[in-house]
């Protein structure tokens, strides 16, 4: 059994017999899934196979009709708060998942330096002097200290990308959550963005889940490779099993289209010249 | 057609008395209607449908009746189920929950138009929902808000000579005197509209300001 060594370290993130039904769609369907501390997981899959969702219920943006969520074993409630009204309680802020969007998301009102010292300063209370510090630490390690006072509008979607990552980890999480956070960029702006995601994934203590289709860059970083369909997941092992040698006559298919616009890498040895055409 | 220029001087200190009193009127009212125009919009995403039926009920009063009739139940039919308050207040009252009614349907449509993005990156943040409105979502409403409520604050100034129906001495209740006991009518209404012009003009170029002040 290849899983056996996914599940050394304990389960920090645990999905039990999930079921997330959109009207008559049923968008994830009796999914059970765990990740253990510090794992790189890399989600992949057709469009619509539900990856993002499988994000967005970590993170309790989804609520759910059946089953149980758990991060570092808390449970994620199925009905999701309502935060679009005041009055609404606090939500939980013991899980630290940190998530960043395929639309960036930064505040268009606050400068650079503050969409990352906001919520340190409002939901961790951290000092002032801290949280500044805090975001320059991760404005540098992104490479835009020097963007600190500009507009989030004046940067381009790859810097905000990297702003919007920042803002993430100035909040110290546990489970970062990237979902397909390169889908809305500029060709020539996606490698900056993975650059800084891959430092993270050496340098952090985080566990990380990333919806992408750049498989290069799956391959590169990920420990696990989970492949969706349905709201299923139909494969789930390394890389190495999932990406370069798959067994599973789906994967293999998928794979071969999206080989062809990889765009995170020059072409690497397992792939062949036909497919990556 | 003459224009008596010491004439018009002489009556300027009682003009500028009831224009003090305009302002005072339109700046306590527009207070009022943003404070309780804010809170209708937000109370409309209530999740208690009685209270959103409540709202519903105040917009759709306060719209569809006049803004006099409004001040005349408020100023002659209230005291006579015992509630008697000064014309002064009567006046910011009526003005403040006749606004608020247009204010808050415009506060709804900026809330509504704050991107669903920004809230689930509010929510990824873990701020709370009410932090999240102080700090995140109204900003962003407000700003393209203020032309609205520049047009609203000219548009109350603009009709505080109804306020004179209920004896509040405003600027057109204090030319209208001024012409009935000189019988001259040219120097008062004329200065009275200039003294509109000269109020409306500023605040209409304060708000382009505001308006343009911040480029995020």
């Amino acid at each position: 059994m290849p899983e056996q060594s996914f599940h050394s370290a304990p389960a920090q993130i645990v999905l039990r017999d999930v079921v997330k039904d959109f009207g008559r769609n049923r968008i994830i369907d009796h999914l059970n899934l765990s990740i253990p501390q510090r794992q790189k997981v890399a989600l992949i899959g057709p469009s619509g196979s539900g990856k993002s969702t499988v994000l967005r219920l970590i993170k309790g943006l989804e609520s759910y009709q059946h089953g149980s969520i758990e991060v570092a074993g808390v449970s994620v409630p199925e009905k999701r708060r309502g935060w679009h009204w005041p009055g609404a309680g606090k939500p939980a802020t013991v899980h630290r998942v940190g998530m960043v969007f395929q639309q960036f998301n930064l505040f268009p009102h606050l400068s650079v330096l503050e969409n990352i010292t906001e919520a340190p300063l409002r939901v961790l209370k951290v000092s002032e002097e801290e949280a500044r510090a805090r975001a320059l630490a991760y404005l540098d390690m992104v490479g835009l200290r020097h963007k600190a006072d500009a507009w989030p509008g004046k940067l381009s979607g790859g810097q905000q990308q990297r702003v919007a990552i920042a803002r993430a980890l100035a909040m110290r999480p546990q489970v970062m959550l990237f979902d397909e956070v390169t889908s809305a960029l500029d060709p020539e702006l996606v490698a900056e963005v993975l650059a800084v995601i891959r430092t993270i994934a050496h340098e952090q203590q985080t566990t990380m889940l990333l919806v992408t289709h750049e498989m290069g860059f799956a391959r590169d970083i990920a420990d696990r490779v989970l492949f969706m369909e349905g709201g299923r997941i139909v494969a789930d092992g390394t890389p190495q099993e999932i990406l370069v040698n798959p067994v599973n006559e789906r994967t293999r298919r998928f794979l071969n289209v999206v080989e062809r616009r990889d765009t995170s890498q020059p072409l690497a040895e397992w792939q062949t010249p036909t497919a990556a055409l | 057609m003459d224009f008596d220029i010491a004439f018009a001087w002489s009556i300027t200190p009682e003009l500028l008395s009831g224009l003090w009193v305009t302002v005072q009127v339109v700046v306590l009212g527009f207070v009022l209607a943003v404070v309780a125009g804010l809170l209708l919009a937000i109370a409309q995403r209530s999740p208690l449908p009685l209270v959103r039926a409540a709202c519903a009920g105040y917009l759709s009063f306060f719209r569809s009746t006049p803004l006099m009739v409004q001040l005349y139940v408020l100023f002659f039919a209230l005291p006579l189920a015992g509630l008697t308050l000064p014309a002064f207040a009567t006046g910011v009252i009526g003005l403040g929950l006749y606004y608020a009614a247009y204010i808050a349907e415009a506060f709804r449509g900026a809330i509504d138009d704050v991107p669903a993005g920004q809230w689930e990156a509010a929510r990824a943040l873990d701020f709370e929902p009410a932090t999240t409105w102080r700090r995140l979502i109204l900003p962003q409403a407000v700003k393209p808000l203020l032309p609205v409520l520049g047009n609203y604050l000219i548009g109350m100034f603009k009709e505080t000579p109804l306020l004179a129906v209920i004896t509040i001495p405003e600027l057109f209740q204090a030319a209208k005197q001024v012409a009935g006991m000189t019988y001259r009518y040219n120097e008062p209404y004329t200065l009275m509209a200039l003294m509109f012009l000269a109020i409306s003009v500023p605040t209409s170029l304060l708000f382009k300001y505001l308006e343009h002040r911040r480029h995020a």
